[in-house]
């Protein structure tokens, strides 16, 4: 690990204008840590993206993102958002998709095979290179997930935001799918932040949590967050953090479950 | 017209067709018409638009219709009311485009304008019925000239916008965090289909545009596996069927735009249970 961080936040502050979803936080990211933010519907994992990504601003505070304010379009980010909606009737090829994600925000028609080696290197990375010749709209839950991560990856990125791509998978295709983004955190060297509700697969792999709830964040090695005393500290409410023999975890709140938020 | 005969040497059948200045008129304009409504349907099936495609070719009767009563050419109304519908409908949003209920009534309403303007006019029955259902026999060389520089421009723009147009069709949310501008591709998106609508009208009227700007391109969708490979069947589909509706109308004398749906809609069905069968067999 370097000693310069890759991602800083001072007493930052994000939100709406007219609603402010949390504030003071601070935590720092090194580069190639494997990173997941946990925390109910609505607590603002998103925003803390879209801040990222450059696609909002703070409301307060400083973000720093290579040692520069975010900028929206920066090349060194892969991002996969949450909800893709591909047509059941789209005939385009899954290659077609992920060489837009290296030259797609460019004008003109770029004619030519340009960018199709560096698609199937992507789709290699994530293991979906038999995918490359098949239409988006027949493709599974499973299967979408490796060609948007791949789109994500084409432009060789040094940070991957996923908003919650655990969703949706079952239990073996979730298991895959962690193992597979610690390969591509490890092998290329990548920070990954990665929007999870089930903490569970990702414990074995995982450098840091990024805890956001009740308006607060906290930070820091899952050992240390993922405690009845911090998630208490964080939420002001009674938590109880409960293990298992397998070394699984319960997040349970004594009055209100924190978990319990109605799905939108 | 009926005292033409039709032979089976086809090449000669066009030279004789084409001897008439209507005929060879509406040959012209009849493809570049097919060309655009191809290339930018395929646009539009790709982003889930049809219906606001649709919408706007109601509002151009509305504009073309209030034209014809000032004594202006039609395609100006067509033009200025579809591009400026075009702009709300950007401005609102593309899940706004969406919105079926909301974009009906106020199609509805259009509609009911454009009857309102063209019973002012005296000419009545005849004008409604070229702009609802199109009059490509009477195209005049004038007509074939706006549609082509209307056309090079609709190319161009489509060029130039291709990869972000394409990237924010397939991938909203991505496209925008890479720095791409939704609202102004939705802007300029919005734009090429007034525009596109506005000289197709021409050809097969505001109500059946559907035919050439949505089905060849909902087939090529389906078929296609690159974004050039499906503007080129959906060209090819639109084209075909617009050939076709001329040459056979040459000899029956049956509306040219019923030949035209008729054939676009056979492509579609017939695709549509080869698909079927396909994924059955596969089951």
């Amino acid at each position: 690990m370097t000693t310069q961080p890759l991602i800083v936040a001072k007493n930052l502050k994000g939100g709406y204008p007219t609603k402010t979803v949390w504030e003071n936080v601070n935590f720092s990211i090194g580069r190639g840590e494997f990173v997941a933010v946990l925390g109910p519907n609505g607590s603002g994992k998103t925003t803390l993206l879209r801040l990222l990504l450059g696609l909002a601003q703070p409301l307060d505070g400083t973000l720093s993102i290579f040692g520069k304010s975010p900028q929206r379009g920066n090349p060194r980010i892969g991002y996969v958002p949450q909800r893709h909606p591909i047509d059941s009737e789209t005939g385009i090829e899954a290659l077609q998709l992920v060489r837009l994600g290296l030259d797609g925000n460019r004008w003109g028609m770029g004619i030519g095979n340009k960018g199709a080696k560096e698609a199937f290197e992507a789709l290699r990375i994530v293991g979906a290179e038999e995918l490359a010749h098949r239409p988006l709209g027949v493709l599974s839950g499973g299967e979408l997930q490796r060609i948007f991560l791949a789109e994500a990856l084409i432009g060789k990125p040094d940070l991957l935001l996923l908003d919650e791509p655990l969703a949706n998978l079952d239990m073996r295709r979730e298991a895959n799918f962690v193992e597979l983004i610690n390969n591509v955190v490890r092998s290329q060297n990548v920070t990954v932040l990665l929007i999870a509700h089930n903490i569970n697969p990702l414990l074995p792999v995982l450098d840091r949590v990024i805890y956001v709830a009740n308006g607060r964040i906290t930070d820091g090695k899952p050992s240390e967050v993922l405690t009845s005393k911090s998630l208490t500290d964080l939420y002001n409410i009674p938590i109880e953090v409960l293990k298992d023999s397998h070394g699984r975890i319960a997040i349970v709140g004594m009055d209100e479950p924190p978990e319990h938020h109605i799905h939108e | 017209m009926n005292s033409v005969t039709f032979s089976f040497n086809i090449l000669s059948d066009l030279q004789v067709m084409w001897q008439y200045d209507f005929m060879r008129h509406a040959f012209e304009a009849g493809t570049i018409v097919a060309i655009i409504a191809g290339i930018i349907g395929y646009f539009i099936v790709l982003r889930r638009s049809s219906f606001a495609a649709h919408a706007l070719s109601h509002i151009g009767f509305a504009g073309a219709a209030g034209a014809v009563l000032l004594g202006v050419n039609p395609i100006v109304g067509l033009l200025v009311f579809t591009s400026g519908g075009g702009i709300v409908m950007a401005t609102l949003g593309r899940k706004a485009a969406s919105r079926d209920v909301q974009i009906g009534t106020v199609l509805a309403f259009m509609l009911g304008l454009g009857v309102l303007f063209i019973s002012l006019y005296s000419g009545y029955a005849t004008e409604a019925y070229s702009l609802l259902f199109g009059e490509i026999l009477g195209i005049s060389s004038t007509d074939v000239i706006v549609t082509l520089v209307a056309a090079i421009i609709l190319l161009a723009v489509v060029a130039i916008a291709y990869r972000p147009l394409l990237f924010t069709s397939l991938d909203e949310d991505v496209a925008e965090a890479k720095g791409i501008s939704i609202f102004w591709i939705g802007v300029i998106f919005m734009l090429l289909i007034a525009v596109a609508t506005s000289i197709a009208v021409q050809v097969v009227g505001v109500l059946l545009i559907f035919a050439l700007m949505v089905t060849p391109a909902a087939v090529a969708q389906q078929i296609a596996r690159r974004p050039l490979q499906g503007m080129l069947i959906s060209v090819t589909i639109a084209l075909l069927a617009t050939w076709f509706g001329l040459f056979v109308s040459f000899y029956i004398p049956y509306p040219v735009s019923f030949f035209i749906t008729t054939a676009t809609f056979a492509v579609y069905l017939f695709v549509r249970l080869w698909q079927g069968a396909g994924t059955g067999a596969k089951n």
